[in-house]
């Protein structure tokens, strides 16, 4: 068993328009681990990101960082790129580094490592309106891994892009995850992307939002090809499919 | 493609920019304008101290050049300096306005009040206070004119930051100046430039106002000064050819600091990109 990381205890999240957007949910994030978090529109999976990054905070219950130093070090891809429409892809990948009062001369070898590894070699100095969706979550991914954090949050970061693309990137990322041994807690609508890259799946559900399974994918990494054609690979997309259904239980669309 | 300058589109030469459409459109009216004006005054015999004829106003504004044109750059420092003040104090009142919402809510009002009282009655009080001292009066004149479109615009470009970059920045653990200087400064940066560009001709105006109620008084005279004088002396002509530099100049004012606007705003902008053919 992994050393927890994160633990949500019975949180529950309700904003000001009267929304539940989280109801009792509890969940322990390892250390090292990589968590997906999967459900329908609009179950709570964003909200989940926003407390653990501390960007709002549980109505009720508790979100308790069971190692504390990782709190300063953690790193958020959000849904789209969010990048600065004014800075070249350098200088947005460069903005953490310099938020943190690091010169230039010492972050750059940094940036240019973050840039090779995500692949965006060559357009350091365009502007992310010159880029396609995938450069730019790429860039975005980019700015999020050169502070070297030990927890990763992303947000659907692949959910715009057609299915090679996303491939290519699922593998990039799980190759990072690998080396770097990352926290790294994921959200996607996606069932073949969350077998293919967790170590554990966490199934919501909506109307409220809760977890309503939690699965562990036990595959040894690194991953390939051959998983995805597996037996078992089958099998754990059934089980992932079945609780989402029971997770949209309540709900019935006419 | 280049390796330092991925997919930038070609910039269009010069003279691509003056035969283009939003060139010789405006200019195709003007001169249907001007050939309907001419042919007007020639038809209905109007004398020339009622409406000169466009050729008769040209020949006016050669023969005047020298006077003219100094009393054109009276009149462009008093803008030049309103509307550098304008933009600079604009800026600086708006981020005050940022820094605490009770400095916005108990003073925005009284920029809204200085808006829009109407500057020819406050004008003369101005004048009179400051009696001592007539181009500062002027210059503070056409302040009032100018400023009001940058606080306004450059207020609203500051709270218009993006969610996700504000999360961002918060998740970044930055201080409200850097917070500032990297993500609301540049956010508001297109909403300030739409604001310059609306009070540079402000300024002009308000200078031009300003010269009004001053009067002929004071020994350095501008462009007003001139209009005035001719049409007490019903020297119609020269009118219209002062007219015509104001015109001109506002006209420039406009189009250089459009320009200023693409250049800063080309790169990112959605308002300065031009359109790939
Ligand atoms: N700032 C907010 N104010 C009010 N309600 C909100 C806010 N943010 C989210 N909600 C509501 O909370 C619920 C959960 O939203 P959340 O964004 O977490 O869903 P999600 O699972 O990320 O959905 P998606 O997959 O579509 O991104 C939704 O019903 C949403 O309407
Ligand atoms: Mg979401």
């Amino acid at each position: 068993m992994l050393q927890p990381a994160i633990t949500l205890s019975h949180v529950t999240k309700v904003f000001s328009t009267g929304t539940i957007a989280l109801q009792d949910v509890s969940l322990t994030v390892g250390d090292g681990e990589f968590l997906s978090l999967v459900g329908p529109s609009g179950c709570g999976k964003s909200t989940i990101l926003s407390l653990i990054a501390g960007l709002s905070l549980p109505t009720q219950g508790d979100l308790c960082w069971q190692i504390p130093e990782y709190r300063q070090e953690l790193a958020f891809v959000f849904q789209d790129a969010a990048l600065l429409p004014w800075s070249t892809v350098k200088e947005n990948i460069r903005l953490p580094l310099k938020l943190a009062g690091i010169s230039r001369a010492e972050s750059d070898q940094l940036v240019d490592e973050a840039i090779e590894l995500v692949g965006l070699t060559g357009f350091e100095k365009a502007f992310p309106r010159q880029l396609s969706g995938g450069m730019r979550m790429r860039a975005s991914i980019a700015r999020a891994i050169v502070t070297q954090p030990k927890v990763l949050l992303m947000d659907e970061p692949f959910g715009a892009l057609d299915e090679i693309t996303r491939n290519k990137l699922n593998e990039d990322v799980m190759q990072l995850w690998h080396q770097k041994r990352w926290t790294v807690i994921f959200v996607t609508h996606n069932i073949y992307e969350a077998v293919y890259l967790s170590t554990r799946v966490a199934v919501m559900g909506v109307n409220p939002g809760r977890i309503v399974d939690e699965l562990q994918i036990d595959e040894p990494y690194p991953r390939s090809e051959a998983f995805r054609q597996s037996a078992q690979f089958g099998q754990y997309r059934h089980r992932l499919a079945t609780a989402l259904a029971t997770g949209m239980g309540s709900v019935s669309i006419l | 493609m280049s390796r330092s300058r991925p997919m930038f589109p070609a910039r269009r030469s010069l003279i691509q920019r003056i035969v283009s459409p939003d060139v010789l459109a405006p200019l195709g009216v003007g001169v249907l304008f001007l050939l309907a004006w001419d042919a007007f005054v020639q038809i209905s015999g109007l004398p020339p101290y009622l409406l000169p004829r466009p050729g008769l106003v040209l020949q006016t504004l050669i023969d005047n050049w020298n006077e003219l044109f100094a009393s054109l750059m009276v009149t462009l420092q008093i803008t030049v300096v309103a509307f550098l003040a304008a933009a600079i104090s604009g800026v600086g009142i708006s981020v005050l306005f940022t820094v605490n919402k009770w400095i916005e809510r108990s003073l925005f009002p009284y920029a809204v009040i200085l808006q829009t009282t109407p500057l020819v009655a406050i004008a003369p009080l101005i004048v009179i206070w400051l009696k001592e001292n007539t181009f500062g009066a002027l210059v503070l004149c056409a302040w009032i004119a100018a400023f009001f479109p940058v606080v306004a615009n450059t207020t609203l470009g500051l709270n218009s930051v993006d969610r996700n970059l504000n999360n961002l920045f918060k998740l970044y653990n930055t201080n409200p100046w850097q917070r500032l200087i990297y993500l609301r400064l540049p956010s508001a940066l297109p909403y300030f430039l739409g604001g310059l560009r609306i009070s540079g001709g402000l300024s002009l105006i308000g200078a031009v106002v300003a010269e009004f109620v001053a009067g002929t008084g004071g020994a350095k005279s501008g462009i007003a000064y001139q209009i005035l004088i001719s049409s007490y002396n019903l020297q119609i002509p020269k009118m219209f050819a002062a007219l015509l530099m104001v015109t001109s100049l506002g006209i420039l004012i406009f189009i250089g600091l459009s320009a200023l606007s693409d250049r800063l705003l080309r790169d990112w902008h959605e308002s300065a990109i031009k359109p790939e053919s």
